[in-house]
């Protein structure tokens, strides 16, 4: 089998794909090992969900070539359809079928049973087998997204496509997929998974940042934040709404984002004497509890920075 | 093999667990036969009628009693003016009134006037005709040795009763596959498209052969049962017998369900939401059914060009077929055209339809 060979490597070459005027992949080059966990970061409407059709052969690019497990996602769309395991970004389970009858049903469609390969799903699996004769439409969105996992596993794929399985799930149960892919990982399934949860880039071994089509820039997630070369700044005070229109308009400011609970802000020159400036300015602001500290660049920093 | 069971089987699980289906599905032919059989009828029964005689002769009283015996007509009541008979006719009480002249028996050429509320046509006619053969056969027996006139002899044939229900079973046979081999299948294919599941089924080794086929077998089957329902119904409560051979009729209603799952197929490779797919069986093959089969009016009345489009509705060769073989009880030969037609139309529509599915999305 392909996973002894351990070819199951992803190549993209330059893939090309326009939808009338709108480009939603512009000369994408990526290349995926072997075993790995490989995260698409990027909003909506980056182009995430075309290039998964593309590689699953189930849209053809305009231009460009892919490849996957050394196979050819025009030429051998059979082959292909036979290795991959892909969950879509909805979900596209039977909801008025229950949670085995749907399982039993991706098994006999990939000419497997439930019993073959139960050791690669158990751990996901046993966790909504309590409730295996519930119908799906029922279930939680978190076990919606266990569910349909364990159906696009049930095969024992090579490669495993995953299109935002996390959206709309909640973080715990978000929490525990990514335990699961881990342990898909640890089989060799090569996984390219996407979301467009920053927070969650951490936990692929490489990530892409995608944005309208295109690879900003791919690495490690530590590597990611390593190349983020300005010193950031969590800002808070009382009033945040304001304070973020006027920290931008400080005359020195790079750049301030609304992050949560805090303004996140790079400056265009860094140093004691800048950092004097700017609390003297919101001092002139008539800001009396604002509080400034240098912190880590997130993943998101670096989305937002690019 | 496997696959492809428990792929019908999911289908059947779909059918079943939807309330809604199961009941269109099953209560649909028997609620249709009882609608034409019982509500929806072009037979004259029991139409009110009302008679202003003006001599009261044994001859009008027995023509009078002639009318009211009649199974067609129901004496609604007699009038004494014609003020009072235009006033019926406004009221819309009947739609018959009868005079007779004064004096009617003694008068040589006397004449008896029918008059009719044409506002339907169609049933005006008819009322006119079965109203003078009444009359006419009445003044017959009265003047039976007198009369030299030519008497024309009639014989109905396949139909002596000239029932409805010969005519609208076959065609209510040839809606209901329609609607449940295509609209069903094409609304079935169509919701693995919108709910996203066929994205899914079309990353798996599933031949898409086999997607279109246990798609459509569940509604084949099931169109037997609704073949068999019709058939038991039209048998048992409205008395229209099944002449020729059974497996014949069987074998011809499997044909042309297999041309309408064929559509089916078609429709959904061009709509991409339920609603579309549901329109257009809806528009595209309802209207045509009931309009251009023969079903409800005859083509040989219609102008030319509707004529030649009916020739691809294919109802209007399987209510052809179903007809000779059910009605008249004709032999297999005798409907060799019309299976030819429906064998051409179904391999044409397999072609087309296979051709035109979507390997990608």
């Amino acid at each position: 089998m392909g996973r002894l060979n351990m070819n199951n490597e992803i190549h993209i070459n330059h893939i090309t794909k326009r939808y009338g005027d709108v480009e939603a992949l512009r000369d994408l080059s990526l290349e995926i090992g072997s075993g790995e966990l490989f995260g698409l970061i990027g909003p909506d409407g980056a182009g995430k969900t075309t290039l998964f059709r593309i590689l699953t052969t189930l849209l053809l690019a305009d231009s460009g070539s892919a490849s996957v497990c050394g196979l050819d996602v025009v030429k051998d769309l059979k082959e292909i359809r036979r290795r991959v395991g892909y969950m879509p970004g909805r979900f596209s389970l039977y909801q008025d079928l229950t949670v085995e009858e749907n399982l039993n049903f991706f098994a006999t469609v990939f000419n497997t049973t439930i019993e073959e390969n139960y050791d690669l799903v158990r751990d996901i699996y046993s966790q909504i087998e309590p409730f295996k004769h519930r119908r799906a439409g029922k279930l939680s969105g978190g076990m919606k997204q266990k569910l349909a996992l364990s159906c696009a596993l049930i095969h024992r794929p090579d490669v495993l496509f995953l299109d935002e399985p996390t959206t709309g799930v909640d973080p715990v149960s978000r929490s525990e997929f990514w335990d699961m892919l881990d342990r898909l990982k640890r089989q060799g399934i090569t996984i390219l998974v996407s979301t467009p949860y920053m927070d969650e880039a951490s936990r692929c071994d490489r990530i892409a940042l995608v944005r309208s089509g295109e690879c900003l820039s791919i690495d490690t997630p530590v590597g990611i934040r390593a190349s983020y070369d300005r010193r950031l700044y969590a800002v808070r005070s009382i009033s945040m709404y304001k304070l973020l229109g006027d920290l931008r308009e400080f005359p020195d400011t790079n750049s301030c984002f609304a992050f949560g609970d805090a303004h996140h802000l790079t400056l265009r020159k860094d140093g004691e004497d800048v950092m004097r400036r700017l609390r003297d300015y919101l001092k002139g602001k008539g800001y009396e509890d604002v509080s400034l500290e240098p912190i880590e660049p997130s993943i998101e920093d670096c989305f937002m920075a690019l | 093999m496997k696959q492809f069971i428990s792929f019908v089987r999911k289908e059947f699980y779909h059918i079943f667990r939807d309330a809604r289906t199961t009941m269109i599905l099953l209560l649909m032919p028997v609620i249709l036969i009882i609608l034409f059989g019982y509500a929806i009828t072009t037979e004259i029964k029991r139409v009110p009628i009302a008679i202003f005689d003006q001599s009261r002769d044994e001859l009008t009283l027995k023509m009078t009693d002639r009318l009211k015996a009649s199974e067609y007509f129901e004496l609604y009541t007699i009038v004494d003016s014609y003020k009072d008979a235009q006033a019926l006719f406004r009221q819309g009480k009947v739609h018959v009134i009868v005079v007779f002249p004064p004096q009617y028996a003694s008068t040589p050429d006397a004449q008896v006037q029918v008059l009719a509320d044409a506002t339907d046509p169609n049933e005006a006619t008819q009322l006119i005709a079965y109203c003078s053969a009444i009359i006419a056969e009445q003044l017959r027996g009265e003047l039976a040795v007198e009369s030299k006139a030519v008497t024309p002899v009639t014989t109905l044939l396949y139909n002596p009763q000239m029932k409805g229900a010969y005519n609208f079973v076959p065609g209510v046979m040839g809606l209901i596959l329609i609607l449940i081999c295509a609209m069903m299948t094409s609304i079935g294919i169509v919701k693995e498209k919108e709910m996203g599941t066929m994205e899914v089924l079309l990353v798996s080794p599933l031949k898409p052969i086999y997607i279109i086929l246990a798609k459509a077998i569940p509604y084949l089957l099931l169109s037997m049962v609704n073949i068999a329902t019709i058939l038991l119904l039209s048998y048992f409560l409205l008395d229209v017998p099944i002449k020729g051979s059974l497996l014949l009729l069987v074998s011809v209603s499997v044909l042309y369900a297999i041309v309408s799952l064929c559509l089916g197929l078609l429709i959904s490779t061009v709509a991409d939401t339920q609603q579309a797919a549901m329109l257009i069986s809806g528009i595209a093959l309802m209207l045509p059914i009931m309009l251009l089969s023969g079903m409800m009016f005859p083509i040989e009345n219609m102008p030319d060009i509707l004529q030649w489009f009916s020739h691809i509705v294919p109802a209007k060769w399987y209510i052809i077929a179903v007809k000779d073989v059910m009605i008249k009880g004709l032999p297999a030969v005798s409907i060799l055209k019309e299976v030819g037609i429906l064998s051409l139309m179904a391999v044409v529509l397999v072609f087309l339809s296979v051709k035109r599915f979507k390997i990608r999305l």
